[in-house]
């Protein structure tokens, strides 16, 4: 079973709040866990967000590489275009 | 109307294509360090980009980044925030740091430049420039962020001057030595993929969770600013792997075979954060047994699962290090404690509450094997004859630590492991079953390690005596000893209100 | 040992890092380029030899013929570490993109000549390649050069590099309306276009150069030192002038660059001809080596660029680089 986990770690800031609002909307069986400063997201086998939901939440356009500015740490093999970015292990 | 295109499409157009095969000088010449190793390469067009930052978009997220990270530092800096850590012998953990760490980040941006000369695809190329890049950029920051510390408190003065000659630090030095005198697969192998994508926990965890625990937010801006880089460094390190594989059946046992080999050494040097972990922070998030478990255990679990089904195995002797949990940070400990007249950083026997702490973390070794050890160096401290050890010690020929591990998985760990190998008439000795077979793999590479310990006796090192040696060094007394009586110690009472110590019973020169 | 230190005195114990006190002293705080540069890099007690460089140590100032006593002698006049470096680059880039973003939105390549958008395609976008090699080249010096003020320096001008190759990508997708023809044919030139053949052959003749420095000569001071004044100077200013101000905008960044890389090459020629007499007389021997073949080699390009008036604009600018040379007190 752990074998397909996958997760994303964000910091716990303002910048970071649309990314993480998406990942917990658009993956409804993901688990969120806040530790000091940081919020790791884990799922099993996938985990992705839109650029659709991700500026919806933002109240603007947002290019999806911004998520560079606060990831701390991910697993899981990124598959990414414009319009979405998601991390995958089967 | 222009054609829409994609980010995957536009990414390639822009750098796919950029390279081209060269025709006025051999492309053997031109790229000398692709074929030595044996790897076999016969596409690189396959190669995935791990990630897809154009330069500019590169410029423009760390430009943003580095200048929150420089705000707080400043910030640090400006409200003397030094005064809010937990304690001040957390900073022990900030010297092991920039002494060993951050000079290893040096060497990975001078490295990964050489990847991004003499590997023939562009695409990884790219991606080798651009951790190149950001590996300066830690560098850099760290010595930036540590500068504030270096004005407050000992030991983080001439971190560069000592890496390079000071027995301790020999250990990480070798250990990116190492991968830095190999050729290039062999680099990527042990920096991208056996340290960046499968240790890095590891590492990282201990230093920034420590910091994060005890009052240290510049050094927690700093990790998590890192970090992001680290994310990307991950995926080019899985990459690689993949890559060489999916090539040639060929590259599978050479590729095993590095990975073995960097597992344990890295493994070895990551005995010294282990120490650091269970030993030198005021407030322990994790012990490092904790941290073997999920970082290790199970992560590379499900990792070497995923690799199972291009042949790859999990590290040779990875069951040695999981046995070594229980033990590592004790020993090395013990090590330290014995030298630590020679360090440039401070230690102290734990207290009661840290040892109920480690009684708990270890509950099948830390009462048995360490607790008395500890409880009778506190009684000699108590009757003034807090034991030094005057000697010089063996050094593991490969890892370069002290030879202080022990039969762990042969149940016997109060018995010090000692392996030892001939190579041209003489006797080379090593620590364990990992590093002999490191030596005896390649011999001829490993006679040339500049020992510290035999450095010493050569001569090499500034004199005969300890003090000679610590002095060209650039010790000073300030800089080792046991925390309690130091004078970082009594600076921190000062700082806090409280009256200084008396004079100390336990500097390193009554030691000396 | 008594401490009379008042509560909460918060006086540092010192200013500096001892290596950079050695340097600077005690009395005045180090910049952050000091910090980031000084003495970083290890030099000496290296544990294995290089099997990629078997007679040579991991870091070794033999891999150079030049001489100096101090490596640190050079620092970068930008005084760039990767914080400053990346700030200075994103302010740039930021300029760069609402210019290219302003360029596809209204279209402004609609009403080019036809001419001059065929000789931009001929002139500038086959220098992609050269970039690339240029980082190439760069990202050797990175690797096996010798102190962190040159090597990093290094670094980042091989990053710039491929920041330029792309934003001449992107000249070639707007020109084509995303579609790969210029780009495909600009390599077919870099290629087997003779226009292109004789910086191409330099270019894959300074890669396998075995001493460091003259690499960078070759690369940052005489071939750069030719391109980017005949290119982004005067070449853009003629496309300029024959309706293409919108390539004036699609290549700010470059000629911004021309100016900084004049700028360091000139210190650092300056401040290790000085050195010695042997370093002067092992410069200007590198120079005038390779001036003479990349003047020759670059002739084609400028005919390219200029027409009849190749020849001429390449001499000028030949003039103004020993001129800049001269300066630097080294008389090719």
């Amino acid at each position: 079973m752990s074998e397909h986990k996958v997760f994303m770690i964000f910091q716990n800031t303002a910048d970071a709040q649309p990314f993480i609002s998406a990942f917990e909307q658009e993956n409804p069986k993901a688990t969120l866990d806040y530790q000091p400063g940081m919020v790791r997201i884990e799922g099993l086998g996938e985990l992705g967000i839109t650029q659709e939901v991700v500026s919806e939440l933002a109240g603007r356009e947002v290019n999806l590489q911004e998520l560079h500015l606060t990831l701390i740490s991910l697993s899981g093999n990124i598959d990414e275009d414009d319009d979405y970015f998601r991390i995958t292990r089967h | 109307m222009a054609k829409k295109l994609n980010m995957r499409k536009r990414y390639e157009l822009l750098t796919r294509g950029l390279g081209w095969e060269p025709t006025y000088q051999p492309k053997d010449k031109v790229f000398a360090q692709e074929a030595y190793e044996g790897i076999k390469i016969t596409d690189w067009s396959k190669w995935e980009d791990p990630f897809r930052l154009t330069a500019d978009a590169y410029w423009k997220y760390q430009a943003e980044k580095d200048k929150k990270l420089y705000a707080v530092m400043d910030s640090f800096a400006q409200n003397n925030a030094h005064l809010n850590l937990a304690d001040a012998s957390y900073v022990n953990a900030l010297k092991l740091f920039i002494q060993g760490v951050s000079p290893l980040e040096y060497a990975a941006h001078r490295n990964f430049a050489r990847l991004a000369r003499q590997l023939s695809g562009e695409g990884a190329q790219i991606a080798c420039q651009m951790q190149s890049i950001d590996e300066l950029r830690h560098a850099q920051t760290q010595i930036h962020t540590i500068s504030h510390y270096n004005k407050h408190f000992h030991g983080m003065h001439d971190p560069f001057h000592m890496f390079d000659r000071v027995w301790y630090l020999s250990v990480p030095k070798s250990y990116f030595d190492d991968a830095s005198s190999a050729g290039p697969f062999e680099f990527i192998t042990s920096v991208s993929f056996s340290f960046e994508y499968l240790l890095t926990n590891l590492l990282f965890v201990p230093f920034m969770s420590g910091a994060a625990y005890n009052g240290d937010m510049a050094t927690v801006t700093f990790g998590f600013s890192a970090q992001s880089d680290e994310s990307r460094h991950m995926t080019l390190g899985l990459e690689i792997i993949k890559f060489l594989l999916e090539q040639h059946e060929d590259n599978l046992p050479i590729v095993q075979g590095w990975i073995d080999k960097h597992f344990w050494r890295a493994y070895r040097l990551l005995g010294l954060v282990a120490m650091m972990q269970d030993y030198f922070l005021p407030e322990s998030p994790m012990s490092w047994k904790e941290g073997w478990q999920i970082y290790f255990v199970e992560n590379a679990g499900a990792l070497f699962n995923d690799l199972g089904r291009y042949g790859l195995q999990m590290p040779k002797y990875h069951e040695i290090a999981t046995a070594e949990a229980d033990h590592i940070s004790h020993q090395v400990f013990g090590i330290f404690y014995n030298y630590i007249h020679a360090a440039a950083f401070n230690l102290g026997l734990p207290s009661e509450a840290k040892m109920n702490w480690l009684s708990e973390k270890y509950p099948d070794t830390f009462d048995k094997y360490y607790r008395p050890r500890m409880e009778m160096w506190a009684q000699m401290e108590k009757e003034g004859k807090r034991f030094f050890n005057m000697g010089l010690p063996q050094l593991c020929q490969v890892c370069q630590i002290p030879m202080g591990f022990t039969e762990v998985a042969k149940d016997d760990p109060m018995q010090i492991a000692y392996r030892v190998s001939e190579y041209q008439g003489e006797k080379f000795h090593t620590c364990s079953d990992g590093c002999k077979t490191i030596f005896d793999h390649e011999p001829e590479k490993y006679v040339n390690a500049w020992l510290p310990v035999h450095q010493i006796f050569q001569g090499n090192c500034g004199g005969a005596a300890v003090p000679d040696v610590l002095n060209w060094y650039h010790f000073h007394p300030e800089d080792g000893g046991d925390y309690a009586g130091s004078a970082d110690e009594a600076r921190w009472k000062a700082m806090k209100g409280e009256t200084a110590a008396e004079a100390p019973k336990t500097s390193q020169a009554d030691a000396a | 040992m008594s401490l009379n230190i008042a509560a909460k005195e918060i006086k540092p114990l010192r200013l500096n890092y001892a290596h950079i006190a050695r340097r600077i002293g005690e009395n005045k705080p180090a910049t952050r380029y000091q910090e980031a540069v000084y003495d970083v890099q290890p030099t000496t007690n290296f544990h294995y030899p290089p099997s990629w460089d078997p007679s040579r140590k991991l870091y070794d100032t033999a891999r150079t013929a030049i001489v100096m006593q101090d490596w640190y002698s050079f620092t970068d006049p930008r005084q760039f570490y990767y914080t400053s470096y990346v700030a200075a680059r994103a302010k740039q880039q930021e300029i760069m993109e609402s210019n290219f973003e302003l360029v596809e939105k209204r279209d402004l390549l609609q009403s080019l000549p036809a001419d001059l958008a065929d000789q931009i395609r001929q002139v500038l976008i086959p220098l992609r390649h050269y970039e690339y090699g240029a980082n190439m080249n760069n990202q050797d010096i990175c690797h096996r050069g010798y102190g962190t003020t040159i090597t990093s320096l290094a670094s980042f001008n091989g990053f710039d590099r491929i920041g330029m190759a792309q934003y001449l990508s992107r000249i070639a997708l707007l020109l084509d309306g995303n579609e790969e023809t210029s780009l495909n044919a600009a390599k077919e030139a870099w290629l087997n276009n003779p226009a292109w053949q004789g910086l191409r052959h330099a270019m894959e003749d300074s890669f396998v150069l075995d001493d460091w420095f003259e690499i960078l000569v070759v690369q940052d001071v005489v071939m750069d030192g030719l391109l980017y004044p005949l290119i982004y100077e005067r070449f853009i200013s003629q496309a300029t002038a024959q309706g293409g101000s919108t390539f004036l905008m699609l290549t700010q960044f470059m000629n911004e660059w021309g100016e900084e890389n004049t700028r360091w090459t000139n210190q650092l020629l300056k401040v290790t001809a000085s050195e010695s007499a042997a370093n002067a007389e092992l410069l200007t021997h590198w120079i005038q080596t390779w001036l003479a073949r990349v003047e020759q080699a670059v002739l084609p390009i400028a005919q390219l660029a200029f027409g009849a008036k190749g020849a001429e604009q390449l001499a000028a600018v030949k003039t103004e680089l020993l001129a800049r040379l001269a300066k630097q007190s080294l008389k090719v």
